[in-house]
């Protein structure tokens, strides 16, 4: 069942949903490091801040693939939130990030290319993890469609462990936060410069910002279907992930990318053979 | 006209314009024979599709006995030549293999043949019209590709003599054994059109008979013979204790344990065909030969027969422990030809394991034998025979203008080669991108193992394979769309006839994926609940959905031909320092430095030396398996 | 809306200062001070950022550097000179090897003196700054195009010892 509806809600409603989960984040954080901390509003002043400055680019394509990046991104939210199949949703969620990818790979600088390498490993790194989530799922509801498995009365988690866990081991990933933010990091964590958004400013900046909302409350849309059977334990479920996010965040340092690539396939080879095995096995 | 006068046509007209092209004598003549070849082998492929699509499968006794008699001639007479060729170049493996082959058909022949009786030799469905389409279409369109790479690579290799006559006399005549391999339902006939493909890899693999293609063509040889060996000893099997069943249908509608020894070893063949591991490395080594080479035999046409006949006798593995065994083969081959692909920086490298690696999907699918499987295997035929058609063209056509093959020069093509970095792109996209073809067929194929018993072992290996293979298409995409100081258009020299193939090629890539719901329904889901009872699709939710991703794709890019301001521009950040706009920087010490980037390779993780030995251990001891198992199960059962 | 003044995010540059001007920048930074209230963030990178933090008098191969960083940002954007290095060169002013301060290569919108400049007179700067940055924005706006504050000619010479 496809429900427009919901399409429309999410696409109106994430990026305010997003930018507050984001400055939620930041209030918190600060408040683990001992801070104050900035308003729960910042990060709308910072892409409304963005919108107005002057956009300069290196070369015109940039801008093209940042759109297709947006758009794309917005699509595969919309596509989740609408009921659609999981597994395309994944697949539309791949197409997006390729188009930042690419974005960065145009400007042909150093710290961009960089950064655009190290996030297509991010990709490797999580994109079994997020494929065997979407299989746990159909294994225990008969279904891939987001509707479905959302309004399925199996208790999901209690079905796949495993594989709960291991996504959340690479939604640290797909959130950019540390230990495995390294092709790009939320503002101060710099190490190759801005990595794979280093060539973008103002307007462009804002977009990405922007998307990465969206991409946020589609995450966390996600963490809900492990819990899909009781809405109020999911909501529940879904901010206690993202504060033990912040916490795992504040508590880590960048890793390199062989750590994060290959403690990620690991982590999806295990739970996967295991996790799916039991489950053969017991006949589900 | 009748169907089987089409077939016909199609296994004998190539013959004729093969027979043209050697007597030839000007670039003009041969430009417009085999323009006016293409067209018509297209115009009698879609008169046959659309009289034959829905006629479900249609079987025609056409005379047996005299047919035979040549063909074993003919087989003799190769048999002659390959061992001349042994003996002259010392490669004893090549004569031992022949030799062997030859006392099998021979001793088949002598004491067998007349015991044998097919009663249809040709057969058409609508898998063999889609092969037939691809094999047509896209072949044609590769020897038109050719006829303008080929005069260029001439001029390129002065060491090199030139024997286009000979080259496409060749082609034409594999494109006729194609087309009897996939219209052949008598098991003899698949044999003989086999074997003839196997004569013209290794012939065109040696073209420029350097030392290397030299060694490497031998190299295909064995490899292909050890397959051709395995194929006489099945055929003999089946004409003693097999009951002298020698029809896909008798074999097919036999039940499974009878079948199941011959199936084995066809399907052994199969594998040393499609260059599954541990038989990788002829493929590999065969890219030292002209483009049009690597773009047809060895990505979408002859490396499919191996797999088209895996396909073909999946109901007999359907559910065994051979099944499992062979589609293991194909998933490992998956899942290490991906990985290794992500260290090689020749492009045709890159092109060569990945085609390795989606034929493993395909034998993976086929082993599993469910009817969505086979539905995944089909769609993934179609769509790697396109798009990796077309990125070898591109590659070939680039090489020629940038005097290599390696994706660290490709850089900042889309500055210097727009329209050919765009096919390029659009083939690459094809290969991993949703809403793109191979995507879809992935997703079908994800879809197709859970639902198999132990399927989700292989929907691992799938999983951990695709995130693979987006991360080696997209760096190597990143290269080409990058925008580099350096942008000299080298473009206009781009030969006609190499404009012709690429533009319908790619253009043939998004319309296959807009009308990939009429394809399904119009041939494949019939082909399917013929031969499986049940049909699959995918649900029209997403069919629609993927139509809109479809549109923005190609709506998207039109954008950039709107007006718009344009914006200010600066260097990139090389961290304050001075850089010249061709990104020369005043590095430490003062000494001016050139900026260079390159893609990740991962050698030490993902290199052939690791890999490939892992692989080449794990599939020798699976496939061993399997011949054991179905020989053990066909024997006690 | 005011947004430039609610989220200025900073880049900070050394000009070959002693480092004291630039401790004291970071210590604005920690829990301290915690210059991330005013939504401050310290970028990296100039396409990113709003408010250029320089110290330090400036020598030979500063230049080229400071006049890099300040034409990649994108407007409106203010600068600040933190330290009396950054003002007027200081100690350093008679020196064959210093420039005399950062408005010797690019226009400085606010000057922050000390040696070394303690964080709250940096925090009093930057907030300035902001002010500063509002009333740019509105000229950026209401200008017409290319009549934006001359860039300084970046200036490309022969590169130093010859093409290597």
């Amino acid at each position: 069942m496809i429900s427009i509806v919901w399409a429309i809600v999410f696409i109106l409603l994430a990026p305010v949903a997003g930018g507050l989960v984001a400055g939620i984040d930041r209030r918190i954080t600060a408040r683990m490091q001992g801070r104050y901390g900035p308003p729960i509003l910042q990060p709308f002043y910072d892409v409304g801040k963005l919108f107005e400055k002057e956009h300069i680019v290196v070369n015109e394509t940039q801008i093209f693939y940042v759109i297709c990046y947006f758009i794309f991104m917005v699509f595969t939210g919309a596509l989740f939130f609408s009921g659609a199949d999981l597994l395309l949703t994944i697949f539309a969620l791949t197409l997006a990030q390729i188009f930042l990818v690419l974005g960065a790979y145009a400007t042909y600088s150093p710290y961009s290319h960089i950064g655009a390498e190290r996030e297509l490993i991010q990709i490797m790194a999580y994109e079994p993890m997020v494929i065997l989530a979407a299989v746990g799922m159909f294994v225990v509801t008969k279904s891939f469609n987001v509707s479905d498995i959302a309004a399925s009365s199996v208790p999901i988690v209690l079905l796949i462990p495993g594989i709960f866990l291991g996504f959340l081991y690479v939604l640290t990933i797909k959130l950019r936060k540390s230990p495995f933010d390294i092709s790009t990091s939320h503002h101060a964590h710099q190490e190759i410069v801005k990595g794979i958004t280093t060539e973008f400013s103002g307007p462009s900046l804002g977009l990405i910002e922007v998307a990465h909302w969206y991409e946020t409350i589609f995450l966390l849309g996600f963490v809900y279907l492990f819990f899909g059977f009781n809405p109020i334990i999911a909501i529940i479920a879904v901010a206690i992930v993202y504060l033990l996010e912040i916490l795992i965040d504040n508590t880590n340092a960048r890793v390199k990318w062989q750590v994060a690539m290959k403690s990620s396939w690991a982590i999806a080879a295990i739970v996967g053979v295991l996790n799916l095995g039991v489950l053969y096995y017991l006949g589900v | 006209m009748e169907i089987v006068q089409l077939l016909l046509f199609l296994i004998l007209f190539p013959l004729i314009t093969a027979v043209f092209m050697l007597l030839v004598g000007k670039d003009t003549e041969r430009n417009w024979i085999v323009k006016l070849s293409a067209l018509g082998i297209g115009a009698v492929l879609v008169y046959l599709l659309i009289t034959g699509f829905d006629k479900g499968t249609l079987y025609f006794a056409i005379g047996s006995e005299p047919i035979g008699l040549v063909m074993f001639a003919i087989e003799l007479a190769i048999a002659v030549f390959i061992l001349y060729m042994g003996i002259r170049y010392k490669n004893y493996l090549v004569v031992s293999l022949i030799v062997l082959q030859t006392i099998v058909m021979i001793a088949f022949e002598a004491m067998f043949a007349g015991g044998v009786d097919v009663q249809y030799n040709l057969f058409v469905d609508q898998f063999s019209i889609i092969m037939a389409l691809i094999i047509g279409i896209i072949g044609s369109l590769i020897c038109v590709y050719a006829l303008g790479y080929m005069k260029q690579f001439h001029e390129h290799h002065h060491s090199c003599s030139d024997r286009r006559n000979q080259f496409f006399f060749i082609l034409f005549v594999f494109i006729a054994a194609m087309f009897g391999l996939v219209f052949s339902n008598n098991i003899i006939w698949v044999y003989f059109f086999w074997e003839i493909t196997t004569l013209c890899s290794f012939l065109l693999i040696g073209y420029t008979k350097t030392d290397e293609a030299i060694a490497n063509a031998f190299t295909a040889l064995w490899m292909n013979l050890l397959g051709g060996v395995a194929f006489a000893v099945a055929i003999l099997y089946l004409a003693t204790l097999g009951g002298g069943m020698m029809g896909l249908d008798q074999l097919l509608a036999s039940g499974k344990v009878i079948a199941l020894i011959p199936a084995a070893l066809i399907g052994f063949a199969g594998l040393t065909k499609a260059a599954q591991l541990p038989f990788s490395s002829w493929l590999v080594g065969a890219m030292v030969a002209p483009t049009p080479v690597s773009a047809l035999l060895h990505s979408s046409t002859m490396v499919k027969a191996g797999v088209y006949i895996i396909v073909r006798l999946a109901p007999i593995f359907q559910g065994t422990f051979s099944g499992y065994a062979l589609a293991l083969v194909g998933a490992t081959t998956f899942l290490l030809a991906s990985g290794i692909a992500i260290s090689q920086s020749n492009a045709k490298r890159v092109l060569a394991y990945s085609t390795i690696a989606n034929l493993g999907l395909v034998v993976a699918c086929a082993g599993i034998g469910t009817y969505e499987a086979i539905w995944a295997a089909v769609l993934l035929i179609i769509f790697h025979a396109i798009s990796k058609s077309l990125l070898f063209m591109a590659v070939g056509t680039a090489e020629h203008h940038i005097s290599s093959r390696d994706i660290e020069n490709m850089h900042g093509l889309i500055r210097r080669m727009p329209r050919v970095a765009a096919m390029m792109v659009i083939g690459i996209a094809g290969m991993f991108l949703a809403p793109f073809g191979m995507l879809i067929s992935k997703w079908v194929a994800i879809r197709a193992f859970i639902d198999a018993p132990f399927g989700f072992i292989f929907v691992i290996i799938l999983a951990f394979g695709s995130a693979i293979t987006v991360f080696f298409w997209a760096k190597w995409m990143g290269k080409i769309i990058s925008v580099t100081p350096d942008c000299e258009n080298i473009e206009g020299k781009v030969d006609r006839s190499e404009w012709i193939a690429l533009v319908t090629v790619a253009g043939l890539s998004i319309i296959t994926c807009f009308i990939f719901p009429l394809i399904s329904t119009f041939l494949v889901e019939p082909f399917l609940l013929r031969n499986y009872g049940q049909a699959a699709q995918l649900g029209q939710y997403n069919i629609i959905i993927m139509i809109m991703m479809l549109v923005l794709l190609v709506v998207l890019p039109l954008s950039v031909l709107l007006p718009h301001k344009r914006h200010k521009h600066v260097m990139p950040y090389m961290g304050g320092r001075q850089t010249t706009p061709d990104m020369h920087f005043s590095g430490s010490l003062g000494i001016q430095r050139q900026m260079e980037l390159s893609n990740y390779y991962l050698e030490n993780i993902f290199g052939e030396k690791k890999l490939r030995p892992l692989g080449i251990y794990l599939c020798t001891a699976i496939i061993a398996i399997m011949l054991a198992g179905a020989f053990a199960t066909g024997v006690f059962l | 809306m005011a947004y430039l003044k609610k989220s200025p995010w900073i880049i900070h540059y050394d000009a070959s200062s002693c480092n004291g001007c630039d401790i004291e920048i970071l210590a604005s930074l920690t829990p301290m001070y915690d210059v991330e209230r005013f939504g401050i963030i310290n970028t990296g990178n100039p396409k990113h950022a709003d408010i250029f933090v320089v110290t330090g008098s400036v020598n030979e191969q500063n230049r080229e550097i400071i006049l890099n960083i300040y034409n990649q940002m994108p407007n409106p954007k203010a600068i600040v000179a933190v330290g009396i290095c950054a003002t007027s060169a200081g100690v350093f002013r008679e020196c064959y090897n210093v420039a005399g301060g950062i408005d010797k290569l690019i226009p400085v919108d606010v000057y922050v003196p000390g040696c070394a400049a303690r964080p709250e007179s940096i925090i009093d700067g930057i907030v300035t700054a902001l002010g500063i940055l509002e009333e740019k924005r509105k000229t950026l706006n209401t200008a017409p195009e290319g009549a934006a504050a001359a860039e300084p000619a970046l200036v490309v010479q022969e590169p130093a010892g010859g093409a290597q």
